[in-house]
């Protein structure tokens, strides 16, 4: 089986997608002849044609516009949006049109689209280039969101967005494109060479949407984390040096709400770990289904390692990223009572 | 040096008027009246540029209720009957669901009054499958496809019949049979939504456009911009047409930005073509939408028509226009109404008689009665029946996720 990092593993994945389906199309800034910023797209229009794969104009808001009529007309349009941070002009689309479609014309019309956007920081983007914002999508009835943190969990959920009937947007940890990362930004980089979820078969498979993954079963803690925070949690519960169950959620929304509860139920304690800000971040729906459902299990308050309530600073990117040493107190603030 | 030019004045901001206010007299100063007949009609393949032109024109067909001009689509007298009965339809049908609206059977409605050529002469210059991304000004379009209409007035009525379910406000229609798109309460947002299904069937092969609309106003969102841009990057088989009505709400055309510049001339910027046309003028709608149609149809893009008419009523039942603006000036605006300008216009042909016009009025006012007592059958907003509270859960998603059934058995339903 072929090592993939995860732009070539997303990159597998819309191929296969055109092989197989003809009403695939790709489009977004960059992403045709150019292949794209990140080179998610690259060879893509070579081989599939300028018809399936090309340019857009610099107009998130018109990308998503033109993609919700192609989805009303039968096709199955992947946007590329840049950076998530140029993602907010392409939001009225998204939210009041794309999200709302299905409803509002009682099941006549909708628009099964799949926006694909780089998140996240660490890669000294400063506050325009590394921002998490899906929270703000989370919140959007009728729109699925999704955060892979590995190439063969990114080509498998691609994948299935691609061919799921509802909109999808699909959060890319920027920081993992070319191999995993565990919030040490002064050790050497790793390539994803080494990772045994690079392993990526060639042709077609799906990962369905919705399902949560044990990454490193425990018994002490429960760390419920998704994206590049999947790598520092591991990284953290390693230097606390606890058992911690670490849960990676691969899609927010539909959340798999079983896996988590079963595994609070076990563990007692929950450290929820995300990049995007705090306040009225996806922490907070965690912490409130986790409380909801295992109140009487928990034998501590539910902790929270995110990024600062502030704009992504650009020379305090480590300041701001929450890293392994701040999983690490989460943690040890769960275990102390 | 001194590298401040000599200025005698200090800076000053510039709030577009207010023109006519209530209790004054209607002042249509702003307004030109080019003569009927007057502008040349370049062919369909013509560059964008041979239409640029025209972007500052007013296409009319009518003068003294002849058609005069290169742009008479020279349509039968049959065709004029049947526009002139789409128009009245329509006129009838927005009379009733105002009154039901009074009357407390649903909550909001929006009539179309002195606009009723714009949907009605364009659903005929198109082809029955082209692909209509509205807004809720053009219920001509639907009347003028044959969508019956108990369903409309079942979907104002938000009863146990209607399509929509209860989901959307009053005037909101979609169907996907008719070729209608699903219509948004968000202004322009289904304007660059053309553009893209268009897209999609030039991509595909297929022989289908769509058309687009917005309001003068509306055309001050990105998506105005974004529809253009894409249309004109990609070529796009779509009509895009600008419905200036002049008034969004109580704001004045001015304060979209039509002080300075027509609607119609945006396109000139973008390269596409652009035409300017009596909106009240069935003849002159009906020729520039064929015009471009007929060009999309032939891969040479999409045209940006600017409809220029008059909101001879108010914006919805919401608002009251003698608050803004002198009672008198619906009935002095110079273009006058589409429906009295093709009767007379038939009148003069020997095609069509006061009596006759009297016998079809007081014919579909009937049939929009009886459509009416069948409609509220299914029930009304006020006095029910609705669809069941548990389908409000339903079409959230394709397959109802696990929080909403739990939000549906919280309910209770």
């Amino acid at each position: 089986m072929p090592s993939m990092n995860m732009v070539q593993a997303l990159n597998s994945a819309m191929d296969v997608m055109l092989t197989r389906d003809p009403n695939v199309l790709i489009f977004g800034e960059d992403v045709g002849f150019y292949g794209g910023v990140f080179r998610v797209t690259e060879g893509l229009q070579k081989k599939h044609g300028m018809q399936r794969v090309f340019d857009t104009p610099i107009a998130e808001g018109g990308m998503l516009a033109v993609a919700v009529g192609m989805g009303a007309y039968g096709l199955r349009p992947v946007v590329e949006v840049q950076f998530a941070d140029y993602i907010y002009p392409a939001t009225d689309q998204l939210i009041s049109e794309a999200a709302r479609l299905r409803y509002r014309s009682a099941g006549e019309f909708w628009a099964p689209i799949t926006v694909r956007a780089p998140c996240g920081g660490g890669i000294f983007g400063g506050q325009t280039h590394s921002q998490s914002p899906e929270a703000i999508f989370t919140h959007v009835c009728g729109l699925k969101t999704v955060i892979p943190s590995n190439p063969y969990d990114a080509k498998g959920l691609l994948i299935s967005a691609i061919e799921d009937d509802d909109p999808v947007v699909f959060f890319e940890p920027k920081r993992l494109y070319n191999g995993p990362f565990d919030g040490h930004p002064d050790r050497p980089a790793r390539s994803w060479a080494q990772h045994r979820q690079s392993e990526v078969p060639e042709g077609y498979y799906a990962i369905p949407l919705g399902q949560a993954a044990i990454v490193r079963p425990g018994a002490a803690v429960t760390i419920l984390a998704y994206g590049t925070m999947v790598h520092v949690a591991l990284a953290g519960a390693e230097e606390a040096g606890v058992d911690a169950e670490v849960i990676d959620l691969r899609t927010l929304l539909p959340l798999d709400i079983d896996t988590i509860t079963a595994s609070v139920a076990k563990t007692g304690r929950c450290v929820i770990a995300h990049e995007a800000t705090r306040t009225s971040g996806f922490g907070a729906e965690l912490a409130a289904l986790v409380q909801e459902r295992c109140f009487y299990h928990l034998e501590a308050p539910i902790v929270r390692v995110t990024g600062w309530d502030t704009p992504y600073p650009h020379v305090f990117e480590w300041e701001y990223f929450p890293g392994p040493k701040r999983v690490a107190d989460g943690i040890r603030q769960a275990m102390a009572e | 040096m001194d590298t401040v030019p000599p200025s005698s004045e200090p800076l000053r901001l510039h709030i577009p008027p207010h023109r006519s206010m209530p209790g004054q007299h209607p002042d249509f100063s702003y307004f030109r009246l080019p003569p009927a007949g007057g502008f040349q009609r370049p062919d369909i393949d013509a560059p964008a540029s041979e239409t640029h032109p025209l972007s500052n024109a007013l296409i009319r067909v009518l003068d003294d209720d002849l058609a005069v001009g290169e742009w008479d689509p020279k349509l039968d007298p049959e065709t004029l009957r049947q526009g002139l009965r789409w128009m009245m339809l329509t006129r009838a049908y927005d009379d009733r669901m105002y009154r039901a609206q009074r009357q407390g059977k649903t909550t909001f409605y929006m009539k179309c009054t002195g606009e009723e050529a714009i949907g009605v002469a364009q659903a005929m210059a198109l082809l029955p499958d082209d692909m209509l991304f509205a807004t809720y000004r053009q219920q001509g379009l639907l009347i003028a496809r044959g969508y019956p209409l108990v369903d409309m007035m079942c979907q104002c009525y938000a009863n146990a019949r209607d399509p929509l379910k209860g989901r959307q406000l009053p005037v909101l229609y979609s169907s996907r049979k008719y070729s209608f798109f699903s219509l948004s309460g968000n202004l322009g947002t289904q304007f660059p939504q053309a553009v893209g299904w268009a897209m999609a069937s030039a991509y595909k092969g297929d022989r289908r456009i769509a058309a687009g609309w917005i309001g003068e106003g509306a055309t001050a969102e990105p998506d105005f911009h974004h529809a253009l841009t894409f249309a004109a990057v990609y070529r796009a088989p779509v009509v895009l047409n600008v419905v200036n009505n002049q008034w969004a709400i109580s704001s004045h055309q001015e304060v979209a930005g039509g002080e300075e510049a027509t609607f119609a001339a945006r396109a000139v910027g973008f390269g596409l073509a652009t035409l300017r046309v009596d909106g009240n003028d069935f003849l002159a709608v009906y020729a520039a939408t064929r015009w471009a149609a007929d060009r999309a149809r032939a891969n040479h893009g999409a045209t940006l028509i600017e409809l220029f008419t008059y909101r001879a009523g108010s914006h919805s039942t919401s608002d009251d226009p003698s608050r803004y603006r002198p009672e008198d000036e619906p009935a002095t605006w110079p273009l006058g109404d589409p429906i009295a300008r093709l009767r007379d216009h038939l009148i003069r042909l020997g095609e069509w008689s006061e009596e006759r016009h009297a016998a079809l009025e007081k014919e579909l006012t009937e049939k929009v009665r009886a459509d009416n007592r069948e409609a509220e059958k299914f029930g009304t907003l006020d006095q029910g029946p609705q669809f069941s509270a548990a389908t409000m859960f339903e079409d959230v998603y394709k397959e109802m996720p696990w929080h909403l059934q739990r939000q549906r058995e919280e309910l209770g339903v």
